[in-house]
């Protein structure tokens, strides 16, 4: 009886959060929409107009559409990033550093090297994570070695790659010219586009490739399990036999890895060179706000993408159609991620309003 | 070479003052156990305030309205992670995507600028006299930015609250072992709002010493990435006021060397290296190359009063 008992409310605890990992998300979402309208209203701007621009300007046409996907490819890696070191109980918030040395690195392959495409393409991919992988892998040492918060760490390492990357970049690497930017990579390093006049290039299939794979290693492979059991509880991990430190320095490699796939990406799809950074553009930090709306989830994460790949697209054509600052984009992702981040106060909520309801037999 | 000197130090010391007082603010609100990286949007957010302030009144009325706003950012932040015990890191980047926007969205709207807002007023120097004749000192500290003499004199005062008074102390217990500090009465959720909301005091300060302080006018996204140097310089300085102090000045000097690098002649070395300098040192620091650097132990831990 009293096993039917737990098995019946962990059933309906497994039930709660399931629906809670859905409800919160939409909730937040809206509420980010209607704070962006409110600040619509204020300048006096129609916000239902502006957001059919919003929407047309990506599911309008074809063109659209594309530009679309080729903002949400970067995003796809960086929330898988994130993602993943959720997993494992860390917060890798060094996504723009990762993506940075990884765009050097893959644009460095593609144009140092004269290969076949079958190994030139393969190579500069691969030397790409393996710089990423670097940069968030030393994050996981020294939090696995010396405990080291990776907050402090990957913020730092974001800096370091900035200057770094523009040192490289506009000074040994740099192109003869007056462009800030190395040399072009060969047609044998570059991600084919397959819509001809598009920029949208394989990079996206290689990402949702990438996020299958991922939901693959975390729940099928027994490395993925070791890396949930930390998450949960890592002293119970050890205590069970998993090495933890080494699984955080994995953990850390592959989340850098994956961060840094958006830069090889936008490096190899996209700019055909790396160009010397002024700043960071902020897929590492939008990757944050992309892992939580899908709830760690890679199937989760890629909607996620989509819909910070539509927000982004739409911003420029409601700035120059409706006369709505583009700003306004990242208030709405602003709200969004504090709402999603309050996740507790929705249960609260929703427990007192369940504890009025249900009365006094219930609250126990 | 004596001029050189003079103006390394006194850009030096300008340079180092926003890290100052944005790294005391950071220093308040870990010792309580919050983590806040919100510091670089809250800077970037009270800049924007004191630059508007000045604009459509006086700067010291925009200095005023910087703290205020920088207060109320940083309530924010304390509301949702430590009410809404929502993750602390989480917060801190919703505040900065948000301090972007919504700088960036007022600059377009009232300016109609993207880039950058037009001139305004500033808060001028202040002049110390007899200090001022004094050969390099006299350059250095004889006329320079109030904010300057206010971080200096808030190094000390912070000092004082946090080592010397009661409050001090229960900000620090709070923020080493809350639950003992809830044993024996103190509001551990009380005194890490009070040390959240004075850490948006200093971010705030920070912001204006920023637009209207080293500046005239505030630029877009002007704080990029002192927020983050300053935690850093909090960091290296083992969340001490002293030690903040004087890791800020250490980065202020490879600012100042960076930007003087051409009249003093050091240009073999790249910018970009001495721009990296203050995070690899924070970064050595932590991993104990140059004395080992530790956290307050409940640091970035949300706290659950025990249920009786």
């Amino acid at each position: 009886m009293v096993d039917k008992d737990i098995s019946e409310k962990k059933a309906k605890y497994l039930q709660e959060q399931h629906l809670v990992d859905f409800i919160v998300p939409i909730i937040s979402i809206i509420a980010g929409l209607i704070v962006g309208a409110i600040f619509m209203l204020i300048i006096g701007a129609e916000p239902i107009k502006a957001y059919i621009v919003l929407w047309n300007s990506s599911f309008g046409s074809l063109r659209g559409f594309g530009e679309m996907l080729v903002n949400t490819v970067p995003l796809i890696f960086t929330g898988l990033a994130v993602a993943f070191g959720f997993k494992i109980g860390l917060f890798n918030i060094g996504g723009d550093g990762q993506f940075l040395v990884s765009y050097l690195a893959a644009a460095y392959i593609g144009y140092m090297f004269q290969l076949p495409m079958y190994i030139h393409l393969p190579f500069a991919l691969i030397a790409g994570m393996i710089a990423g992988g670097i940069w968030g892998g030393i994050a996981g040492y020294l939090k696995a070695k010396l405990g080291i918060h990776e907050v402090i760490t990957t913020i730092m390492f974001n800096y370091i790659a900035l200057y770094l990357v523009g040192y490289l970049a506009g000074g040994p690497l740099k192109a003869e010219g007056l462009l800030p930017a190395t040399p072009k990579i060969f047609d044998t390093a570059k991600l084919p586009r397959f819509v001809p006049t598009m920029r949208i290039h394989y990079g996206i299939f290689l990402a949702l490739a990438v996020a299958v794979l991922i939901y693959y290693i975390l729940w099928k492979t027994t490395f993925g399990y070791e890396v949930r059991a930390t998450g949960q509880n890592p002293d119970a991990a050890q205590f069970g036999g998993i090495n933890v430190a080494r699984n955080m320095v994995l953990a850390m490699f592959i989340s850098g890895a994956l961060a840094g796939l958006a830069g090889t990406t936008q490096a190899l799809g996209l700019e055909y060179r790396a160009y010397q950074p002024f700043g960071f553009v902020g897929y590492g930090f939008t990757g944050i706000a992309v892992a939580l709306v899908g709830k760690g989830h890679p199937g989760g994460v890629v909607l996620g993408a989509l819909l910070f790949g539509v927000l982004s697209r739409g911003a420029m054509m409601m700035q120059s159609m409706v006369g709505v600052p583009k700003e306004v984009i990242e208030i709405i992702q602003a709200i969004i991620i504090m709402f999603i981040a309050s996740e507790y106060i929705f249960k609260y909520l929703a427990r007192k309003w369940r504890e009025r309801k249900g009365g006094v037999a219930d609250a126990s | 070479m004596l001029a050189n000197l003079t103006a390394l130090l006194s850009t030096t010391l300008r340079m180092a003052t926003p890290l100052i007082l944005a790294a005391l603010g950071g220093m308040f609100s870990e010792r309580s156990g919050v983590i806040n990286i919100a510091l670089e949007g809250i800077m970037l957010i009270g800049a924007f305030t004191a630059m508007a302030g000045s604009y459509f009144f006086s700067p010291w009325i925009g200095v005023l309205g910087a703290v205020i706003v920088g207060m109320i950012i940083a309530a924010a932040h304390a509301l949702v992670s430590i009410s809404f015990r929502a993750d602390q890191i989480v917060s801190g980047t919703a505040i900065n995507i948000f301090a972007a926007g919504i700088t960036g969205f007022l600059l377009r709207l009232i300016f109609g600028d993207a880039g950058q807002s037009p001139s305004v007023q500033d808060v001028g120097t202040w002049k110390i006299p007899f200090i001022k004749n004094i050969p390099v000192i006299g350059g250095v500290f004889g006329e320079q930015i109030p904010f300057v003499y206010i971080a200096l004199i808030l190094v000390a005062v912070s000092y004082w609250i946090l080592f010397k008074t009661p409050f001090g102390l229960r900000i620090r217990s709070v923020g080493e072992h809350p639950a003992a500090a809830d044993s024996v009465g103190i509001n551990v959720i009380g005194m890490r709002y009070i040390a959240v909301i004075m850490s948006g005091f200093f971010a705030g300060l920070a912001g204006a010493s920023l637009s209207i302080g080293l500046l005239d006018l505030f630029v877009k996204n002007m704080s990029s990435g002192r927020g983050f140097i300053a935690l850093a310089a909090m960091i290296f300085g083992r969340w001490t006021p002293h030690g903040a102090m004087l890791a800020a000045l250490l980065f202020g000097f490879a600012d100042a060397l960076q930007m003087l690098a051409q009249t003093i002649g050091l240009t073999f070395v790249p910018r970009q290296f001495l721009l990296m300098a203050p995070y690899i040192l924070t970064i050595l620091a932590l991993t104990g190359v140059i004395g080992r650097s530790t956290p307050p132990a409940a640091d970035g831990e949300p706290y659950i009063k025990e249920e009786v």
